[in-house]
């Protein structure tokens, strides 16, 4: 059960949005197999505390995998080299005794870096602003049960709407582009009757609104999809593309 | 037959007894000062079924063109403070949002899984609004306030249209209509779901609703940033003080309300099942300025938690309650068993049928595994503190769905709870659907909080407080699926209205400038206090006297308290409040992005809410709900209330540093329902 590595740590400090970053490499010994990436993270902090240096920052908050908060690119990989789970939920039993072990911020256009291993993702939150929603107000709405919704499509929007919002998604793609984001939001809503009203003007509107805050364009590399912690399926891009095509031939 | 009269006969006194009980705190209450009346507390007049009707008939309205001219602050963006925010911005008012997260959709609302309890009777099982007013109230412990709960399960259904007109993705039988299952302390099935991601479906509705208002230009986020204090003029909440996280810098905001939806305090216990950012400055910070603490010692211990694993552990991570519809709880009926799975010997699945001791299924016949949760957690405890844990640490039961997989297949048991598996897999690195899962309790939830009338005004004029921040409908113990419930209650249905109520009467009152002396004075405080901080200096890292602290908190202040342990911990809990004011070290500026710092600010204040926990609890001399006094208990280990003395809300009202807070009491009437001894076993 109790069984410990030793590891080497490349960790990106940048001391501010406009400071020079580089790597710095600390040593880590007998850290537990079972303790999680974060939590390794945590001692790492705790000994450059006790050796009255700056810990390192990095974002999390939830540390079960829901809030989207942690990021870190970890070996080249986001959220590391485990797959369907969150840096938060990943654990040093995927990593070998000795191992040299890199940690990056987000690398996107997007993201700036703010702190070390922190970056703004208030881009993410720009782009729902832009239509990922169905425009009612609270009250006066009908029964919930007087539109009957087939179970697969429930299910499906429901998959698409698993999506956290990390990021992982954009610093996973080449292009830098935030297809999968935009898919899975426009994906939903798009399945369900509620959100069928808007759905045209939803597509366009987020694909603009990405488009504007210098996010790339999609190529179909895949990676965003392989990346995902929540397994948001590429498939969603595709409904986007067709929402999106029907949405210009209508104008 | 003659069981049945004899429990009638106990049912009869007990009745006499309490309604006897009932009268003595009202003429003990009655003469006294410190007392909150019903009147005070703004419940309206009338029958259960009639008074929110007869509220809203009668509050005041603020009219367009003024709503307008009105600004309003909510601190949080959890699923009150959220739907909150987007609600008030609907209806016109300009809204002031914040959070300490990059986004408001992170707010820790999102890692609720079950679900969401309605009275649809959707399911043609017997449910109505009072019945679920009634589970809500007696799950309490009869230690909430009958208005407000009736009041919230009456508007529990709007919740539920509500969020499908959102477009939030609840699960659906195959006719498509909405699916539901059961929760604790219930025997009907009112819970609508959305997966394991309950949460996070609603807290996504709710910013999804907020960034329309956002957009329109209605709210202005302010994301990455933390309240570190109320400004109170003339008597009123005019505005908060709050740190840029990113830059450090100290800004000053106006309101003509505050609104607070800040969460609860259960990281007081450093290890629990919050978010690690999670904590309950906000609370102590209106605390401190005149709003009353309510009930503080009510703190909710989850049954199904995964174990505690190692020293460097920073959370607990939950495993959804909905498990228990499926899931059975047991433990060796043998030690020897025991033993041999304590040392890694044996597997939970090598414990042949016969052997297996299933206690809860045993001491709660009628409710079985779905009992509510501090019974469930009280239950685990005391198996494992006879000997009969399960893993290394003696410290942790089994959850097994070895008899739901062989009745409905392995396929379904992962529809319905496969994220939960995968959750717990990859944490404890074992195949749940091949050995039982290996649960504990955990802090999880704090029904205790900030006193609020029936209107979520706390006793500071202007200032209101939601969700788990407030002490509100939840009594001593939560249900299951009723958080979410409440926080969106509160902040879709409740608040919006009786805001007006509040705002009515401020349309005059012009936008404060915020250069007035009580912005300038609470701006420096705040400054002091981060100047205080950074000064010490000291050898001791804030998580490492955190940890500390939640030791106390655990071992003494947990599930089983008493007299002796709660002054114990009184003491220890001085000490670590001394020891952190002369040791904490924080690196770094306070002009810059540093967590250490923000984490300083928040343990600063959990010191002082748990000294204000243990206080509470100690004046408590009665287990009820969540509460458990060791001293006061049945002979078969259930609470045992003192209705004739403790039948009231605890408030506590701040007197200054280091000098005791002054107890002031809401008693608890109970008119339209009769308090019972809560039995889950017939």
């Amino acid at each position: 059960m109790d069984k410990t590595i030793n590891i080497t740590l490349r960790v990106w400090r940048q001391a501010g949005p406009k400071a020079k970053g580089g790597f710095q490499t600390y040593k880590l010994e007998n850290v537990s197999t079972d303790s999680s990436f974060l939590e390794m993270l945590d001692i790492l902090n705790e000994k450059l505390i006790s050796e009255r240096k700056e810990p390192v920052a990095f974002d999390h908050d939830c540390r079960e995998g829901i809030c989207g908060m942690c990021s870190l690119y970890i070996n080249g990989h986001p959220h590391g080299p485990d797959t369907s789970i969150t840096t938060c939920q990943l654990h040093m039993r995927k990593f070998k005794d000795g191992e040299v072990i890199t940690v990056e911020p987000w690398r996107s256009a997007a993201f700036p870096v703010i702190k070390d291993l922190i970056v703004d993702r208030r881009a993410y939150d720009k782009i729902i602003q832009a239509g990922g929603f169905i425009s009612v107000n609270t009250g006066g709405v009908p029964d919930a049960n007087s539109i009957p919704i087939p179970k697969a499509k429930a299910d499906e929007a429901m998959d698409a709407a698993s999506c956290i919002g990390c990021g992982a998604c954009a610093a996973a793609c080449k292009n830098g582009s935030a297809m999968l984001f935009v898919a899975a939001k426009v994906s939903q809503l798009a399945l369900l009757p509620q959100g069928r009203v808007e759905a045209a003007k939803r597509a366009k509107a987020m694909v603009a609104k990405m488009d504007e805050l210098g996010f790339g364009n999609c190529t179909n590399t895949g990676a965003c999809a392989a990346e995902c912690p929540k397994n948001v399926s590429l498939s969603n891009i595709a409904r986007l593309n067709r929402e999106f095509i029907c949405a210009k031939f209508q104008d | 037959m003659a069981k049945k009269e004899k429990v009638a006969k106990v049912a009869k006194t007990v009745t006499a007894k309490v309604a006897k009980a009932a009268k003595t705190v009202k003429a003990a209450m009655t003469d006294k000062k410190n007392v909150i009346t019903p009147a005070d507390a703004k419940i309206p007049a009338g029958p259960l079924a009639e008074k929110w009707t007869n509220y809203k008939t009668h509050q005041k309205l603020v009219n367009p063109a003024n709503k307008r001219r009105l600004d309003v602050i909510v601190v949080g963006t959890g699923l009150a403070g959220a739907s909150a925010a987007a609600s008030l911005a609907e209806l016109g008012f300009n809204v002031l949002n914040f959070c300490i997260q990059d986004s408001p959709r992170r707010a820790h609302s999102i890692a609720a899984q079950g679900g969401i309890n309605a009275a649809k009777n959707y399911q043609n099982d017997g449910d109505s609004v009072y019945r679920l007013f009634y589970d809500t109230i007696k799950g309490g412990d009869y230690r909430a306030r009958e208005a407000n709960v009736y009041r919230l399960a009456e508007v529990s259904n709007s919740i539920i249209d509500q969020c499908v007109a959102q477009g939030v993705p609840f699960a659906r039988e195959y006719g498509g209509l909405l699916d539901n299952r059961s929760f604790g302390g219930s025997q009907v099935s009112r819970t609508f779901y959305a997966k394991g991601q309950t949460g996070q479906q609603l807290l996504l509705g709710a910013y999804s609703a907020l960034s329309r208002q956002i957009a329109k230009g209605k709210v202005k986020m302010y994301s990455r940033y933390e309240m570190l204090d109320v400004v109170v003029i003339e008597g009123r909440a005019r505005g908060i003080i709050a740190r840029n996280l990113v830059t450090g810098k100290i800004e000053r905001f106006f309101g003509h309300a505050v609104v607070v939806g800040t969460g609860g305090y259960g990281n007081a216990f450093f290890l629990s099942t919050n978010a690690i950012a999670s904590n309950g400055s906000v609370a102590l910070q209106v605390y401190k300025k005149g709003a009353y603490f309510a009930n503080p010692c009510y703190a909710q211990i989850h049954p199904t938690c995964i174990p505690v694993h190692g020293t460097f552990q920073s959370k607990l991570t939950l495993m959804s309650e909905s498990l228990r519809n499926d899931g059975r709880i047991w433990v060796p009926k043998k030690l020897e068993d025991a033993k041999a799975l304590q040392a890694g010997k044996l597997k939970g699945r090598d414990i042949p049928e016969e052997d297996r001791d299933y206690y809860l299924e045993r001491r709660y016949p009628a409710f079985g595994n779905l009992v509510p949760r501090d019974v469930a957690s009280r239950a685990a405890k005391e198996r494992c503190d006879a000997g009969y844990g399960v893993n290394a640490t003696g410290l942790a039961v089994f959850l097994d769905f070895s008899d739901a997989i062989q009745r409905l297949g392995r396929d379904v048991v992962a529809e319905r709870y496969g994220n939960l598996f995968q959750m717990y897999e990859k944490i404890v690195d074992e195949n749940p659907y091949e050995n039982p899962m290996m649960i504990f309790p955990a802090i999880h939830y704090t029904m205790g909080g900030i006193w609020v009338d029936y209107e979520l005004q706390t006793s500071i004029k202007g200032l209101f407080c939601i969700g788990e921040a407030n002490f509100s409908d939840h009594g001593a113990n939560r249900l299951g699926a009723s958080a979410l419930m409440q926080g969106l209650a509160d902040g879709y249905f409740v608040l919006p209205y009786t805001i007006q109520n509040y705002l009515a009467d401020q349309i005059q009152v012009p936008r404060m400038s915020t250069d007035l002396p009580e912005f300038e004075e609470a701006e420096k405080a705040v400054e002091q206090k981060i100047a205080k901080l950074m000064a010490i200096q000291g050898s001791r890292s804030v998580d490492s006297i955190h940890r500390e602290l939640g030791l106390v908190m655990w071992d003494f202040v947990g599930m089983g308290r008493t007299a002796e342990g709660l002054n114990k911990a009184l003491k220890k809990i001085r000490d670590i409040k001394k020891l952190f004011w002369s040791e904490v070290f924080i690196p770094g500026t306070a002009d810059d992005l540093n967590i250490e710092l923000e984490k300083a600010l928040r343990l600063a204040d959990f010191i002082e809410i748990g000294e204000l926990m243990a206080l509470d609890a100690l004046n408590r001399e009665e287990s009820c709900g969540g509460h458990f006094r060791e001293e006061y208990q049945t002979p078969e280990g259930e609470t045992l209330r003192q209705d004739d003395k403790f039948s009231y809300v605890s408030c506590w009202k701040y007197n200054g540093e280091d000098i005791e807070p002054t107890l002031i009491k809401e008693p608890l009437d109970y008119e339209f329902t009769e308090r019972m001894t809560r039995n889950y076993k017939a």
